[in-house]
């Protein structure tokens, strides 16, 4: 087997570190847009616009028939939509992950993206949106910490608009 | 001689800093402006005017300040013109310039612009340059933009960084004056969040200048400094100094931009010079101040003549005096505070020519207890002096002065109000339009006309006069001549006459024909004054003539701030394939298509373009191709429907395509033209494999979600942008087969197993593959698709296949372009324009006449669809096979017949193809298909092409080569 080439490697092996917002690019894993109005034998998050982490697999829900789920292993999710009218679509190159934080992260999103991130979207919420010209999903992990979901192709400039809103922070 | 106070004043005396204005260096102290800092050292005179050049000094103490506009350079690009020295803070090392004077300051050649005043009336432009036409673009702008004008624009490159952010609260507080402050604290102690932003380094605003007012019992000074500790201490209020509201947008956005480090000698280069905030907030509380009106009298612009509010800013903030001996004209109570302290800080006050008959009260009491000459209903009519003032002329007095304060009184600021849509009042008694509340906004303090301190503070306040008293409009008895109105715009009041004389009524239209009230100025000191004038010109009251609409924003906003960090690599995202990388390392040159990068073509050594497409070309003919195909769009189409849908959105039919099999597919608008397509894989009875042309993905996936939402939401099937989920390697050419077999795994590639226009999964270098075999050339072709980040390890792989082909030969677009043109493939956007039909194109073949409906079917049948002489396309041949055609250039029947021509078409596509060894074209051309064989025309600088009409297709007819 061939080896894989995020389009972050570069980009990440030269950030500084930067403690009051810390910026990684996550390891790869498995991701499948699952749609349905089905339920389905799935341990997946029921509120829209949250996500829920259960044993190993994140689910986030995006729209009314519409969940990203992140997992170590695709299988079981095409499994379980077996026979149900849905859809399934493994998108694991699709987006890369970068994640954010620190006692700065939310400041340093809100330099591109036009959320409220006070208290209006706790920890655990999660939905599309822009940051700067590109559409991310962004899912708030923790108080001070931000996942994102970025189309590979997007990935760099995502990761520099970042790069560039936490230097007045080094 | 110092006009510094030897106390007093915000300003650290211990930290002197070094400056320099006009070449000239000075001193001053941390906490000056580089207007204090002058005047600290005698200089009124900072400017000159903008049409006139009169010498002009500083007449405000802020952001409203109309003449000392100075250009600030810190070097390398960092300079700034016009900006208000009222408002640059001083730093060690700061150079400033005037502006609009050649060659200095004292002596200004623009100035005999004055002499000519009388023949620059309002509107000048429009009467005197009327004609000829042609002179207007050669010589008079040319001539009238460097006589007239602000400061130079800056030519370099500005080196600073800009950043933007989004904040949203629950209040947002503009303007941290004794109101602000008051509001501030009000919203904090509910535990809201709470913005508070003004545009001056320290809270405070006019609270500063009133050292001598006991508030609650306490010092004005500790109250503020109370207030500040209050609000800085709580976790729920954002206090933003520095920092200019500068316009209103729907729903409670408000622009802010914060300067972050201009006041700093020596920034630190991870600061932004500025940030524009974009606030969303629940409610906005205006709380903006008023602004002092100047009194307009003949020559009332000389330097040494300033707002009576500004010289008590300079004194309390920097302990600077405007002067030795001043006269004091007003027609409001403030300025007796301004003289009473200056009087008090040594400066002689020769006079206080107040407008009104019989003024009473404390301030009155007060200015006559300390002995100062009281002239109770004096008007000012002019003035003396050149490059300072020297004189007042109080009713026939003349009286020697070297500084002139004067106050008409004070006018709310409305900007941001105005800009809300908010409405207006207009209060008789003020002579002031007064803010009315809106949802989600209220006014409070001076700028709703409310400028009583214990009102403000809503506790018990002395010590302060409040601005009782006001006038508008010009002085009674006194010229309209050289009284200026606007003094950034140098409009006189007989300017605004004239504008009336004239037969101007609206107040929009006496705007912009005086200009007014305009530009960076937008009016601040100026605009009642103008009113007044205008509805006395036409016998109306100030509410009946109107108020012009504030425009944002308040203040000049940098291009900088504006962009943010959208610039340079961060002005757009630039999407990269997932073997760009490859490709830049081996020499390819890109070209843009939307926003991706593509390999144009891969030169080797000194080979030009045209050399390198060629080789590329004949290597996909006569062995293999290797190209970059991801930015193909891919939409993932799942579920029970899947088939019924793709029936329904592309001409042709899919229920029958089997398992593994591919299809050309046709989509059109509802209007029935081309609107974009593709091959079309089917994964399963449930699953397609769809694919667009680049620059259509987000447009098709758009297309198709609206029709699935909006008219077919009974159909079972999702749809899944899968674009950047697959790295495409397309591999073509004869040795195609032989190149990927070694390399790929459980997929039978022999043409009987795997023929044209099929799909099958297996692995290729040990990773999941769907392959296609598919061309886009006309030779044997494959198009392997493999998760994205696999891609550059799978395509080093084929490149280092070496047996039993020869390594293949990367390829770039435009190869790719020559090669599908040569076999009379179309591109949707290149032979396509939004007006083309199926049939157009020779597809009339692709449109399932069966099918009961798909998008665009009934539109086929309209009569202009089907008529005979629509533009089809055709091919073309150049008599000459080395005349290359130029796409988009016309085509005509008979090149002798007269301008203007008939144009019966034009070019598409045209390429040198080196597989022929002559150029070729296509044409979309009048009733083409009927004109096969016959020569038309193309009509070209120097020279007629001839061209012949042929079939759009000059390769492999029959397609034989497909299989290899």
């Amino acid at each position: 087997m061939v080896d894989r080439r995020s389009p972050l490697a570069g980009l990440a092996g030269a950030a500084p570190s930067i403690p009051a917002a810390r910026l990684v690019a996550l390891p790869p894993c498995a991701r499948v847009v699952l749609r349905t109005a089905a339920v389905l034998d799935l341990p997946i998050v029921q509120d829209i616009n949250r996500a829920v982490v259960a044993g190993g697999v994140a689910s986030l829900r995006l729209g009314p028939d519409e969940w990203l789920i992140l997992a170590p292993d695709a299988g079981p999710i095409f499994a379980a939509a077996s026979g149900h009218a849905a859809a399934v679509v493994d998108v694991s190159h699709r987006q890369v992950a970068i994640e954010i934080a620190g006692p700065r992260a939310a400041e340093v999103l809100n330099g591109h993206c036009a959320l409220d991130l006070g208290a209006a979207f706790p920890p655990g919420m999660c939905t599309r949106t822009l940051l700067g010209k590109a559409e991310i999903v962004l899912w708030r992990t923790g108080a001070d910490e931000f996942h994102l979901e970025v189309g590979r192709s997007f990935a760099p400039y995502v990761w520099q608009c970042l790069e560039e809103g936490r230097r007045e922070h080094a | 001689m110092s006009f510094r106070t030897p106390t007093g004043g915000r300003i650290d005396r211990n930290r002197v800093l070094n400056f320099t204005f006009d070449g000239r260096a000075y001193t001053g102290h941390h906490g000056d402006t580089l207007a204090s800092a002058l005047l600290a050292k005698g200089v009124h005179l900072m400017g000159r005017s903008f049409k006139y050049h009169r010498p002009r000094g500083v007449l405000a103490a802020g952001i409203e300040e109309p003449n000392a506009l100075v250009h600030v350079d810190r070097g390398g690009g960092r300079d700034a013109p016009n900006l208000r020295a009222t408002q640059v803070e001083l730093y060690e090392g700061l150079v400033a310039r005037s502006q609009n004077r050649s060659p200095s300051l004292a002596f200004d050649l623009g100035a005999v612009a004055g002499l000519l005043s009388r023949f620059l009336p309002a509107g000048f432009y429009y009467k005197t340059f009327m004609w000829p036409a042609s002179f207007w673009k050669r010589l008079y702008e040319p001539a009238i933009r460097a006589a007239a004008g602000l400061g130079r624009a800056p030519t370099a490159a500005d080196p600073d960084r800009y950043l933007h952010r989004y904040a949203h609260c629950d209040v947002l507080i503009v303007g941290a004056g004794p109101a602000g402050l008051t509001a501030a604290r009000a919203a904090a102690a509910t535990g809201q969040r709470v913005m508070i932003c003004d545009e001056q380094p320290e809270l405070g605003g006019s609270l500063r200048d009133e050292p001598g007012a006991v508030i609650g019992g306490r010092a004005s000074a500790a109250w503020l400094a109370a207030a500040t500790t209050d609000l800085a201490s709580r976790g729920n209020v954002t206090v933003l100094t520095r920092a200019t509201a500068f316009g209103w947008y729907p729903d409670n956005l408000i622009g802010i931009a914060e300067r972050v480090t201009d006041h700093i000698a020596m920034p630190d280069p991870n600061l932004p010079r500025e940030r524009l905030w974009q606030v969303r907030a629940s409610e906005v509380i205006i709380a903006t101040g008023a602004h002092e009106r100047p009194l307009v009298f003949p020559d009332n612009d000389r330097p040494g003549i300033m707002l009576a509010g500004a010289a008590r800013a300079f004194l309390h903030r920097h302990g600077v005096l405007p002067g030795r001996r001043a006269v004091v004209a007003t027609a409001c109570d403030s300025a007796y505070a301004a003289a009473l302290d200056l009087h008090a800080a040594g400066v002689t006050i020769a006079a206080i020519a107040d407008l009104r008959a019989n003024p009473t009260g404390a301030a009155i009491e007060a200015a006559r207890a300390a002995g100062i000459p009281v002239r109770t209903g004096c008007a000012i009519t002019g003035s003396t002096g050149r490059l300072r003032v020297t004189g007042a002329l109080l009713g026939s007095d003349w009286v020697a002065c070297d500084t002139i304060l004067m106050s008409a009184g004070w006018t709310p600021s409305l900007h941001l109000q105005s800009q809300s849509r908010g409405k207006l009042r207009f209060d008789a008694a003020t002579a002031s339009f007064l803010p009315m509340a809106q949802p989600g906004q209220r006014s409070v303090g001076a700028c709703a006309g409310e400028f009583d301190l214990a009102a403000i503070l809503g506790v018990p306040v002395s010590g302060a006069i409040s601005p009782n008293g006001s006038h508008t409009g010009l002085v009674p008895g006194a010229s309209a001549k050289r009284a200026f109105v606007d003094f950034q715009n140098d409009v006189t009041a007989r300017d605004l006459a004239l504008a009336t004389q004239e037969g101007f009524r609206s107040i929009e239209h006496v705007k912009r024909y005086t200009t007014t009230g305009m530009a960076t100025d937008q009016g601040k000191t100026s605009n009642i004054n103008a009113l007044a004038i205008v509805a006395g010109q036409l016998g109306n009251t100030i509410p009946e003539v109107g108020l012009t609409t504030f425009r944002p924003p308040y203040s000049p906003v940098t291009f900088g701030t504006i962009a943010g960090a959208s610039r340079g690599d961060l002005f757009d995202p630039e999407r990269r394939a997932p073997m760009h990388d490859w490709a830049a390392a081996h020499g390819a040159v890109f070209e843009d298509v939307g926003t991706w990068k593509r390999a144009w073509y891969f030169p080797r050594g000194r080979e030009t373009m045209h050399d390198a497409v060629a080789r590329e070309c004949r290597a996909v003919r006569n062995a293999v191709g290797i190209f970059d195909a991801s930015t193909l769009g891919k939409i993932e189409v799942v579920g029970p429907d899947a088939a019924e849908f793709l029936n329904r959105l592309y001409t042709n039919s899919w229920k029958k395509l089997g398992v593994g099999r591919c299809r050309y597919g046709l989509m059109l608008s509802e209007a029935g033209f081309v609107w974009d397509d593709g091959v079309v894989g089917r994964i399963a009875e449930d699953r397609f494999h769809v694919t667009t042309t680049t620059g259509g993905a987000a447009r098709v996936l758009n297309h198709m979600e609206d029709y699935l939402q909006t008219e077919f939401p009974e159909l079972l099937v999702w749809l899944t942008s899968t674009t950047e989920q697959w790295a495409v390697i397309a591999v073509q050419g004869p040795d195609a087969r032989a190149l990927i077999a070694p390399l790929v795994a459980g997929i039978d590639l022999s043409p009987e197993a795997f023929p044209h226009m099929s799909i099958r999964e297996g692995t290729i270098c040990g990773v999941p593959t769907r392959l296609f075999r598919v061309s886009f050339t006309g030779e044997l072709g494959f198009e392997i698709n493999v998760p994205a980040e696999y891609g550059p390890a799978v395509w080093e792989a084929l490149m280092a296949q070496e047996a039993p082909t020869r390594s293949p030969t990367p390829y770039g677009t435009e190869a790719m372009h020559v090669l599908r043109a040569e076999k009379g493939f179309v591109i949707v956007g290149q032979e396509t324009d939004g007006t083309v039909t199926p049939d157009d194109l020779g597809l009339s073949g692709m449109i399932a006449r069966s099918k009961p409906d798909f998008v665009g079917k009934r539109s086929l049948r309209r009569p202009d669809m089907v008529v005979a002489n629509r533009k089809q396309l055709v091919g073309l041949l150049t008599e000459k096979p080395d005349d290359l055609l130029e796409e988009g250039a016309q085509i005509v029947e008979d090149p002798r017949q007269p301008i203007p021509m008939r144009m019966i078409g034009h070019v598409t596509s045209s390429y040198p193809s080196a597989t022929l060894g002559r150029s070729i074209a296509m044409a979309l051309v009048e009733g083409g298909r009927a004109r096969m064989g016959s020569t038309l025309y193309v009509p070209m600088p120097g020279q007629d092409i001839t061209v012949r009409v042929v079939e759009p297709i000059f390769y492999d007819r029959t397609g034989a080569r497909l299989d290899g």
